[in-house]
This record gives C-alpha cells, sequence and structure tokens, in this order.
C-alpha cells in the first residue's frame, strides 16, 4: 500500500468500478465516477462505496458487519485484496484514485460479487468441524490455556475469501487444490486437542493436489485482514504428513 | 419463475420442506441444527452466508451458571441478576427456563467445538459482566460470563455452522423472505422467498415456519448493528397481522466507539476497565456506588448521557466518554481482549494498552419482539386473551420469549438464541412426530403474500428507499434515544405517518433479478419502517420510567399501570397490556423492588 496521503488536500477522488449485469451487459466494463469524501476525516473503502451507490443504485457489492469480522466485503482494493470497511481510504489511495475489482479467480455474478461456491466447495472438503470419538462428558471436556493457544491464529478466520482467491495455485486448480483457507481450518482442527481424527484429515490431504500444490506464494499472508497466516498453517500439516512416514 | 416479473400466486412454484428457519444467525442454526438431527427435511434461508450474520459481532460472553469461575455458583443467583436487569417484565418462566437449562446449552456448544479460553484447571473460562452478583445481589460481584476471548460471537456462529454442516442441514444461502403465506385459518404455512443471486422465487412451504431474523437497531442511525439488521422477521409479523411485544425497549451499548458506532465489549469492564469524563473522573462511583461501571447497561448509559448533557464530556465538542484500560497492562489487553484492540485502532486510532478509547451510548438491542412461550410458539394476544398462531414460531432477539424485559443483562442475548432456538426445535420435532394438519394456502392466499413484490416492481414514480430511511434514522436517534419525552415523540410519531405514503410507495429504479441489492434494500426499509412506528407508537403510550424506556415527564416507574409487557398490532396501530409471566415452577418468583446497583 502506497504511504498516507495527507488529508486535508482529498476532495474528490477518481473511483474506477468494475460493472458487469448478466441481464444488461454483454462484457464487463471498469465505470469511472468522481467521489467527493470529506476532508476532516478518514473514510474507509465500503463509505466510498455507499457514496457511488448514491450516484448509481444499480451498483452492487456485498455488506454487513462494516467491522471486519463478518467476512462480506472482500474484494480487490487498488490490485490487493482486502476488506471494504476497514480498510481506510488513505492506505488504499493511489495519486487521488481508487479501482475496485471483484476478487479474482472465481466467476463474477454481478459487479462487485463473486460466485464462493468454489471457495465453499474446498472449505467443506476438509470436514470443518470438531470430530470426536467415544461419549460425550456431562460438563464441557477440559483443555489446557496452553492446548487452547495452538487455537489462535485459525479459529480467528472469517471465510472472507481473500487469502485464497489471491493465490496463483488456486486460480491454476480450483476444483483439485484446497486453498490457503480451507488448509487453515483443516489445521485449526488437526491442532485441537478435543479432535480425535487427525489420520483421517492426514489420509485426505494426501495427493498430489490438495495440499501440496501450495508453493509457498504466501500472497495468502499478505492479505488477511484478520493477520493469519495460512502458510504456516499448511507447512505445519506438511511436517505432520512427513512425520508419519518415519 | 423470476422476481422481477409480476407475479400470480397461481402460477408460483413450490419447494417444500418439514420446517424452514428464516435467518442464519445463532438462533437459527441452533434450531435448524436440533431439527436437522432429528432427521426432518430442514431448511435454513438466510439471506446473507450463515456466518455473515450479526451473531458473529457479539464479543464479550454468553452468560451463564456454569460453575467454573465460582464453583458454588447457582442458576437462581443468574435468574434473580435478568429479573433485575429485566426491571421485572421479565416473565419468569422464561428466564427460570433460561438459566436453568442454559447450562446444558453451553457444554453441548463445547462438546460441538467452540473454541473457549480455558482456566487453568481446563474449564471455560468466565469473566465478570455488568449486573452479575452472587447470592440475590448479597454476595457482590459474580463472574458468569464464558468467553472465547472476544470473540464469543463469532466463535458461536462458525461452531453452529460447522455443526449443521455436519448434520446435513439445507441452506439456502442468499435467499430473501419476503412475506409469511397464511391459510385460511390464520395459520402460517410458509413464505415467499427468492434467490438473490438468480431471482428465481418459490412459495416455500412448511408445516413450521421458525423465524430468526434477528434485531433492528438499523432504524437509528447510529447503532452498534450490521447493516442487515433491518428487522424482517417483525415486518412479515407485523404485515401478517401478529404483534409484537415491548418493541419500545431499546437498549443503547455504554460502549459504541464515538463516531463510528462499533461495539467495544462490556467485557472491558469487565477486565477491570473503567469510565472516565473529561475531568479524569471514574463517574460510575457517583451514580452505581457498589457496582460502579458494572451496573447494568440502562444505568450506565443514561449516566453516561447525563455526563455530557451536563457538559462533562470528552474531546473538542464535550460529545463523548473515555474508557479507559491502559492500566490493566498490554498482557492483558492484547490476551484477554485482542478484538477490540483491533477494533481500536481501525476506528478510533487508538491502542487501548496505551491510551482510552473514545464512547458514546450507542443503540445496540431490541429487547422487544414478537411475543412467544418457552417453545418458541408464538403468541397473538387481542382482547387480551393470549392464543398461539399454528405453524409460526420465533427465537433469539427477533422473538420476546421474554427474558430480557425492559432491559437485557450483558452475555444473555448468546445463552437466549441457544437455549431457545433449540427450545423451538426440541418443541418442532416433537409436534411433527404427533403429526400436523394446517389446510393448504390458497391462490388468493399466495396473492397477498406476493402484493409487497408485486408492487414494488411495477412502481415508475415516487421516493427512493434510501431517503425515506435516512428521515426516519434522523427521527428516531432525535426523538426516541437514551432519554424520551412526550412532546418530542409525538413530533416523531407525526413525521413517520406522513412518511408512510412513501413507504408504500417506494420507487424501484433497478428492476434486474440479478443479485439485485437495490430491491433487497427497499424491502428491507419497509421492515425497517414498520419497527420503528410500532417502537415510537409504543415508546410514547408506555407513561413511566422503566429498563431502558426514560421518560422525562414520567420519571418514575409505574408498577400500578405499567407491570406489563405492551403489545403492539399494526393494522389498527393499537398498543394493549399483557400480564408478565410471575410463576416459575422450580422458585418463588421475585417481587419488584427498588432497582439500584
Amino acid at each position: 500500500m502506497s504511504a498516507a496521503i495527507p488529508l486535508e488536500e482529498i476532495k474528490v477522488i477518481k473511483l474506477s468500478v468494475y460493472r458487469f449485469d448478466p441481464t444488461l451487459d454483454n462484457k464487463p466494463y471498469m465505470q469511472s465516477l468522481d467521489i467527493e469524501v470529506p476532508t476532516n476525516k478518514d473514510l474507509m473503502v465500503l463509505d466510498v462505496l455507499h457514496l457511488a451507490k448514491e450516484q448509481e443504485p444499480s451498483l452492487s457489492f456485498r455488506r454487513s458487519c462494516r467491522e471486519g469480522v463478518c467476512g462480506s466485503d472482500g474484494m480487490n482494493i487498488n490490485g490487493k485484496n482486502g476488506l471494504a470497511c476497514v480498510t481506510p481510504l488513505s492506505e488504499a489511495l493511489k495519486r487521488d484514485k481508487l479501482t475496485l475489482r471483484p476478487m479474482p479467480g472465481l466467476p463474477v455474478i454481478r459487479d462487485l460479487i463473486v460466485d464462493m461456491k468454489q471457495f465453499f466447495d474446498q472449505l467443506e472438503k476438509v470436514q470443518p468441524y470438531l470430530i470426536t470419538k467415544g461419549g460425550v462428558p456431562e460438563k464441557e471436556r477440559t483443555q489446557s490455556p496452553e492446548e487452547r493457544e495452538e487455537l489462535d491464529g485459525l479459529y480467528e478466520c472469517i471465510l472472507c475469501g481473500c487469502c485464497t482467491t489471491s493465490c496463483p495455485s488456486f486460480w491454476w486448480n480450483p476444483d483439485k487444490f484446497l486453498g490457503p483457507a480451507a488448509l487453515l481450518q483443516s489445521w485449526r482442527f488437526i491442532a485441537d486437542s478435543r479432535d480425535d481424527a487427525t489420520d483421517e484429515r492426514l489420509d485426505a490431504l494426501e495427493d498430489a493436489f490438495s495440499l501440496y500444490r501450495c508453493h509457498g506464494i504466501m500472497n495468502c499472508v499478505s492479505v488477511c485482514p484478520k493477520g493469519l497466516n495460512p502458510t504456516e498453517a499448511i507447512s505445519n500439516i506438511r511436517n505432520k504428513l512427513l512425520s508419519r512416514k518415519k | 419463475m423470476k422476481v422481477d416479473e409480476i407475479i400470480n400466486g397461481s402460477d408460483i412454484p413450490v419447494k417444500e420442506f418439514d420446517g424452514i428457519i428464516i435467518g442464519g444467525g445463532g438462533a437459527g442454526m441452533r434450531a435448524s441444527l436440533q431439527l436437522a438431527e432429528s432427521g426432518l427435511n430442514t431448511a435454513v434461508i438466510s439471506k446473507v452466508f450463515p456466518t455473515r450474520s450479526h451473531t458473529v459481532s457479539a464479543q464479550g460472553g454468553i452468560t451463564c451458571a456454569i460453575a467454573s469461575d465460582d464453583p458454588d455458583d447457582d442458576w437462581r443467583w443468574h435468574m434473580f441478576d435478568t429479573v433485575k436487569g429485566s426491571d421485572y417484565i421479565g416473565d419468569q418462566d422464561a428466564i427460570e427456563y433460561m438459566c436453568a437449562e442454559g447450562p446444558k446449552a453451553v457444554f453441548e456448544l463445547e462438546h460441538m467445538g467452540l473454541p473457549f479460553s480455558r482456566t487453568e484447571e481446563g474449564r471455560i473460562y468466565q469473566r465478570p459482566f455488568g449486573g452479575q452478583s452472587k447470592d440475590y445481589g448479597k454476595g457482590g460481584q459474580a463472574a458468569r460470563t464464558c468467553a472465547a476471548a472476544d470473540r464469543t460471537g463469532h466463535s458461536l456462529l462458525h461452531t453452529l455452522y460447522q455443526a449443521n454442516l455436519k448434520a446435513g442441514t439445507n441452506f439456502l444461502n442468499e435467499w430473501f423472505a419476503i412475506d409469511l403465506v397464511l391459510n385460511v385459518d390464520n395459520a402460517v404455512v410458509g413464505v415467499i422467498a427468492f434467490e438473490i443471486e438468480t431471482g428465481e422465487i418459490f412459495y416455500i412451504k412448511s408445516k413450521a415456519t421458525v423465524l430468526a431474523t434477528g434485531g433492528a437497531g438499523r432504524i437509528y442511525s447510529s447503532t452498534t448493528n450490521a447493516l442487515i439488521n433491518s428487522g424482517d422477521g417483525i415486518g412479515m409479523s407485523l404485515r401478517a397481522g401478529f404483534p409484537v411485544q415491548d418493541i419500545e425497549m431499546w437498549q443503547f451499548h455504554p460502549t459504541g466507539i464515538h463516531g463510528a458506532g462499533t461495539l467495544v465489549t462490556e467485557g472491558c469492564r469487565g477486565e477491570g476497565g473503567y469510565l472516565i469524563n473529561k475531568d479524569g473522573e471514574r463517574f460510575m462511583e457517583r451514580y452505581a456506588p457498589n457496582a460502579k461501571d458494572l451496573a447494568s447497561r440502562d444505568v450506565v448509559a443514561r449516566s453516561m448521557a447525563l455526563e455530557i448533557l451536563e457538559g462533562r464530556g470528552c474531546g473538542n465538542d464535550a460529545d463523548h466518554i473515555k474508557l479507559r484500560l491502559d492500566h490493566l497492562g498490554p498482557e492483558v489487553v492484547h490476551k484477554r481482549l485482542p478484538g477490540i484492540t483491533e477494533l481500536s485502532k481501525t476506528f478510533a486510532g487508538v491502542d487501548p494498552a496505551i491510551e482510552p478509547i473514545p464512547v458514546v451510548p450507542t443503540c445496540h438491542y431490541m429487547m422487544g419482539g414478537i411475543p412467544t412461550n418457552v417453545h418458541g410458539q408464538v403468541i397473538s394476544s387481542k382482547s387480551g386473551e393470549d392464543k398461539i398462531v399454528e405453524g409460526l414460531y420465533a427465537a433469539g432477539e427477533v422473538a420476546c420469549v421474554s427474558v430480557h424485559g425492559g432491559n437485557r443483562l450483558g452475555g444473555n442475548s448468546l445463552l437466549d438464541l441457544v437455549v431457545f432456538g433449540r427450545a423451538a426445535g426440541i418443541f418442532i420435532e416433537d409436534s411433527m412426530k404427533q403429526g400436523v394438519d394446517l389446510k393448504p394456502a390458497s391462490s388468493v392466499d399466495l396473492d397477498r403474500a406476493l402484493s409487497r413484490l408485486n408492487k414494488l416492481n411495477e412502481s415508475t414514480e415516487g421516493h427512493q428507499s434510501t431517503e425515506i430511511k435516512k428521515a426516519m434514522q434522523d427521527n428516531m436517534q432525535k426523538n426516541f434515544g437514551v432519554f424520551r419525552r412526550g412532546d418530542l415523540m409525538e413530533k416523531g410519531i407525526e413525521d413517520l405517518a406522513e412518511a408512510r405514503n412513501q413507504i408504500e410507495n417506494i420507487h424501484l429504479q433497478d428492476k434486474s433479478a440479478t443479485f439485485n441489492t437495490a430491491r433487497i434494500e427497499a424491502l428491507e426499509t419497509q421492515n425497517l419502517f414498520e419497527v420503528a412506528e410500532a417502537t415510537a407508537i409504543t415508546a410514547n403510550e408506555r407513561k413511566e420510567s422503566r429498563g431502558a424506556h426514560a421518560r422525562d415527564d414520567y420519571p418514575d416507574r409505574d408498577d400500578d399501570e405499567w407491570l406489563k409487557h405492551s403489545i403492539y398490532f399494526s393494522d389498527d396501530k393499537s398498543v394493549g397490556k399483557r400480564d408478565v409471566n410471575f410463576r416459575p415452577k422450580q422458585v418463588q418468583a421475585f417481587q419488584p423492588i427498588e432497582r439500584t446497583y
């Protein structure tokens, strides 16, 4: 991201936004809009989209919590994936210009809205839920603070898709490579002291594509809006797979 | 058939399920899990992907007497606190059920995999929250709120989604429900809904329809609520002729970030944080000498509003209060409150481990809602007599069962979700086993449920939904906030009445059938407007101060007249009264006493 621009100087910014409505348009195009932004406070990119929607009510994008916890408004902001609601304009702007495109690598439904089906299909393949064997106790299962700490940096994932759709390995093999988000979830359950399905989980990943297509490019790490590290999770799974072979 | 056509009830395609749940938040997904695990063909209809639901924003925790922090903790103490917190208009049968069943429901969440924070003994970590006590208010502050750092809602919602995946629930994700379908007996037999992506529209037929659509904080211009919180279930229910209860009771959370409205959890104060005015004074010591910053939310919000009104607010405009956490040390702040550290940096530009956070009371929670019994069955109460609405259920924030009465305690909303989502599921499962027989909807019945959509599609002129929404939000913010006054409320009601014609005749410019967010927002704004009008009229009618409803012109609680639920019907805009339940099954009822903290 470029260095912050002094806010007093911003009055009108150029928004270039990806537009496509399959019921009206033969092909997508970039629409240019002049957006007036206040000079006395920093806006988020989502605020700019709301201002744009006042001019163009048909502009479509997903949004919900507007505080970076629901994962709705992942998009490509001046070339980098991020959440519109927690990306300050001062950080995103390049020479008073803001270019917004849908997250790459997934089919576009309309404007900034992508079809997330492939993303969620890959997530479901890792069985993203706790699997336990034997009965349940009357109260909670116990877990030490140290065991619980293993889940920090994993359980916080909001499934926004910023990481997976910035990953070249996913672009090439979206049906076979599970992608960073799904693999982070896989490790979240392998790392959980309460889960009893580590071997089954590892078995399911032991093919040429599911996990091993990760080439350590680390785009996932650089874009994650929650500061998580899917590459590390993937290498932890890799080590687990290797140590199992000995 | 697509959502941009003019649709006849006789032509609409049908999908059928045993049970449908409208809303994919905590209450909806807890209900769907119960039904799916029982083998019923269950569908969740959610306008957003389920983990985008507003439950995800809950931070501090889920309050429940699991006796981890204090091995002697007792659900009856939790019940006492909740009844007192409600300012005595919470139903004691429902509060008793919630507090007593709670531990079971919380342990189930842990078994599903919820990553709770832990104590040294390996048990679930509990923190103090406002309004909590030991020994019926006599034993000092309790620590009863079970937490996963300050991301408990996120953890709970993702865990429930995971469990539903495992159970094989059908998800109709990014589907929007327009209106309930009623048969000739006024029983609910499903809903009209469309797939947002394609615009394909269906009558979704079911013998059990659960409304789990959450709150409607977006009736105010400043709120902690997500943009999707538009009261869709309330709108649908009022248009179907069913009432809302205690809808004037809106919680203003003491600590919304000034300017942004985003929430910072009460858990900040639970961990030892406190509020200061411009003089650096810890002013809650004056207003609530015992509980101080952990008095219940209505009390703290009013105290803050008074500090600001009396000129002791912080900042150049003296318009906010500061929340101090820096004395706790970076270890506690970053370990126990990592989420609010992130939010404070993003939205206030401060690191709470170093500097205080600027905060202001902000609309947060709808205590009122659709009246139900403890099984989630919706109750209609015209002419003072309770009558069950066949086929319709409600759970979570949209419902008013009522466990929160005039003021909700922190951490009780997540408990409400799982306990009553679960209870509705259990009841529906049982009633399906016994057999449910409801008459089918006629094409006239379907036409009625389609009329709102058809009108919008036919519109060629009129106001934009965005302008109507903005005026409504400003009106509600100005006239129905923390402090209320008869003359201002009457002006507010007049303004709403004038906007009625506009809201009925919104002009939808964009008629596309493909992921048309303008159509969604128009339908949502109509729902919000129903909630706003119900709130305004009922607030003016309740001539007393109780819980979150504080009137300058009626400053005292009036138990003779208003130890009652309010009941509002939108067809004739009437406000009636309904008895509060004082008949718990396992304990003696708690009688109203003066409420101090």
